[in-house]
């Protein structure tokens, strides 16, 4: 059984147009110790994902219409908020996009990361403030002892993003969610944080859910990849083996985004492409038919009549597309 | 920077505005037309000429303005206010007597005003569209739209008169036998009325204030964080939200010390309450210039300290205030 498995989710939200569904058939699932990555435009669902695994859905406007997220075989989407919050912060932690405001200005670091200790583990206040600094130690901030009763306006931003990384992996989580970690960052620190989360995840085993825009991270980071477009799964696989052949032209529209590097400037330079249009608002996300299609150079009158079924391939691929054998 | 030395930098600046508010002061009251020899001659049915000369004489009014002015900021900074004439007592003496109720009824006030509209605003922050927030939201309305000589009087009606929970007026039943605690609960009693009127004005402000910082903060980054580390509701709420959320409250309640001190002057007239403001509004009447620039410069120096504390407390709630590193 995996870690975490997501069946057939749901997530609705209500807007002033009506009902949409921001997550609409969405199935995959995570072993422990593994990287997975999410990849798409903005409101593509990434984050709601994040938030609905999390039990953090906007109160009274998001919430999961259908299917499951299976956490060590226990449904969360049927899970008390008392036990929501055992597992929050302690088996399934998360960091945020921006580490400027994601933490408290008003309290020191180390009691930020201290709480979650005393919260989770019973820790006393001394034991508990002691592994902070062994924390901020082992997120590499240097002179931890000392820093460990700064106030976040005290550090820069990649040290912010650090601390996050800390009170994350307070309690060992099993699964931590990385929504966009290096967003915000620096091209030097984006570097150094992926060092840093991939060193973590050697030392503790811990599952990671890596969200991004960035297919370079992908490729760096992550084993198993899901693209998503509007709210649904537009393909699922191994990084390696999607990035070698993607099924789904969305997929290898956002590859063909990615600029190359070349050693001499005088080469020819491949054109750099572009995915076309843009993507539907949340009115049409419900629609029986390919979202996709608009922006499709392969588009024919079946993705207009009906959506797309998941077609698996061999090595555990999986795309949304009627057109998925031939491309 | 340590808090001692912000202390005394603060200090040498409340000097120096002290000082300011006091040629202030006098220049304006030496401005305007009339003096204490008006007074007196009119108290007596007229006098002439000569006898106003004599008057102004003898209490130094006919000097020039400068030589007046020098030598009532050297008596200030002897702690000697000058001598009511209309009192026939020295101001210092006079001031002191009553400052005690005014700083209780100012005191008592604010603070009940601060507290129940943090609550308040808190409680309606985290249901905006709750009954519980639109009866804060009327509360809040009417406490601030009622002039407060008009609240003090419907209080006194209903809870003096018809419902005889609270005494009239005044601050103690001379008729009161017993010890401190007996004496304590009797200034208790009657100080409840009075407290309310003036509270009623400033609760509204805060717990407005307090609910829109409340609201802000509930929807920031920080927030999600401590959700998201599975802390209680209450611990989001309280420790992460609340902290944040309280000082632009407290630095409203700074700005607002010298307004609950003038507000005091209406509500000690409507409830007989012997402090500064009943001692202001008959001193005005009576032109006692000496008194009246007493209670000018108690009041500044009031407000001061009143700032100062605003200051030092914001420093306890936001790290960012002090610049520290």
């Amino acid at each position: 059984m995996a870690l975490l498995e997501v069946e057939n989710l749901r997530i609705e939200l209500t807007t002033r147009d009506g009902v949409a569904p921001v997550i609409d058939d969405l199935s995959f699932s995570l072993e422990a110790g593994e990287t997975l990555s999410f990849v798409g435009e903005s409101g593509c669902g990434k984050s709601m994902t994040a938030l609905a695994i999390m039990g953090l859905l906007p109160d009274k406007i998001g919430r999961v219409a259908r299917g499951a997220i299976r956490f060590d075989g226990e449904d969360l989407t049927k899970a008390s908020n008392a036990r929501l919050r055992d597992i929050r912060g302690n088996d399934i932690s998360m960091i945020f996009q921006e580490p400027m405001t994601s933490l408290n200005p008003v309290f020191t670091i180390g009691e930020q990361i201290a709480e979650v200790l005393r919260e989770h583990q019973g820790l006393s206040r001394k034991a508990a403030w002691d592994q902070a600094i062994e924390l901020l130690d082992a997120v590499r901030i240097p002179n931890a002892k000392g820093r460990v009763g700064d106030y976040p306006f005290q550090m820069s931003g990649g040290q912010r993003q650090r601390a996050m990384i800390a009170i994350a992996l307070a309690c060992r989580p099993k699964i931590l969610i990385a929504d966009e970690p290096t967003t915000a960052l620096d091209v030097t620190v984006q570097a150094q944080i992926f060092d840093l989360l991939r060193d973590l995840r050697r030392q503790t085993g811990t599952s990671i859910i890596m969200i991004t825009h960035d297919m370079g991270a992908v490729a760096e980071m992550a084993e198993r990849m899901i693209v998503m477009y509007a709210g649904r799964q537009a393909e699922i696989g191994p990084v390696e083996q999607i990035i070698d052949h993607a099924r789904h032209p969305y997929t290898q529209g956002l590859i063909s985004c990615v600029p190359h590097i070349q050693k001499e400037l005088t080469e020819d330079r491949p054109e750099l492409v572009e995915v076309p249009g843009i993507v539907p608002s949340l009115r049409d996300f419900g629609q029986d038919r390919c979202l996709f299609a608009s922006r499709c150079k392969h588009l024919t009158q079946q993705c207009l009549d009906k959506r797309p079924p998941h077609r698996e391939f061999p090595g555990g691929q999986i795309a949304d597309c009627w057109h998925a054998e031939a491309l | 920077m340590n808090i001692l030395r912000i202390l005394v930098t603060r200090v040498f600046y409340a000097a120096v505005l002290l000082t300011a508010v006091l040629v202030l002061n006098f220049s304006l009251m030496h401005l305007a037309p009339g003096d204490v020899a008006d007074t007196i001659s009119q108290s007596m049915g007229g006098a002439d000429q000569e006898l106003l000369d004599q008057i102004r004489a003898d209490y130094g009014l006919d000097q020039h303005f400068v030589v007046q002015l020098g030598r009532y900021i050297g008596n200030v900074l002897t702690f000697d206010l000058g001598f009511s004439f209309f009192y026939n007592q020295p101001v210092t003496q006079l001031i002191l007597e009553r400052l005690p109720a005014t700083l209780l009824l100012v005191i008592s006030a604010q603070l009940v005003a601060l507290i129940v509209g943090v609550v308040l605003g808190v409680i309606s922050a985290q249901k905006p569209n709750g009954i519980a927030s639109h009866f804060v939201t009327f509360l809040a309305l009417f406490g601030y739209s009622a002039p407060v000589f008009w609240t003090g009087i419907l209080l006194l009606i209903a809870f003096s008169l018809q419902i005889q929970w609270f005494p009239v007026a005044g601050m103690r039943d001379v008729t009161i036998e017993g010890g401190f605690w007996v004496k304590a609960v009797d200034v208790a009693q009657h100080l409840v009325l009075p407290m309310i009127t003036l509270a009623s004005v400033f609760f509204a402000l805060y717990s407005r204030l307090a609910r829109a910082a409340m609201m802000e903060v509930l929807g920031s980054d920080y927030v999600r964080t401590a959700k998201a580390k599975g802390l209680r509701e209450r611990t989001v709420v309280y420790k992460h939200a609340l902290k944040n959320a309280l000082s632009p409250v407290i630095t409203l309640a700074g700005l607002q010390f010298s307004a609950v001190i003038s507000g005091a002057v209406l509500v000690e007239a409507v409830f007989s309450w012997p402090g500064l403001g009943t001692l202001a509004f008959q001193s005005i009447i009576a032109r006692d210039t000496p008194t009246i620039l007493g209670i000018l410069f108690f009041s500044a120096l009031v407000v001061i300290v009143g700032n100062l504390l605003t200051d030092l407390a914001l420093r306890l709630v936001d790290p960012r205030v002090g610049g520290k590193k």
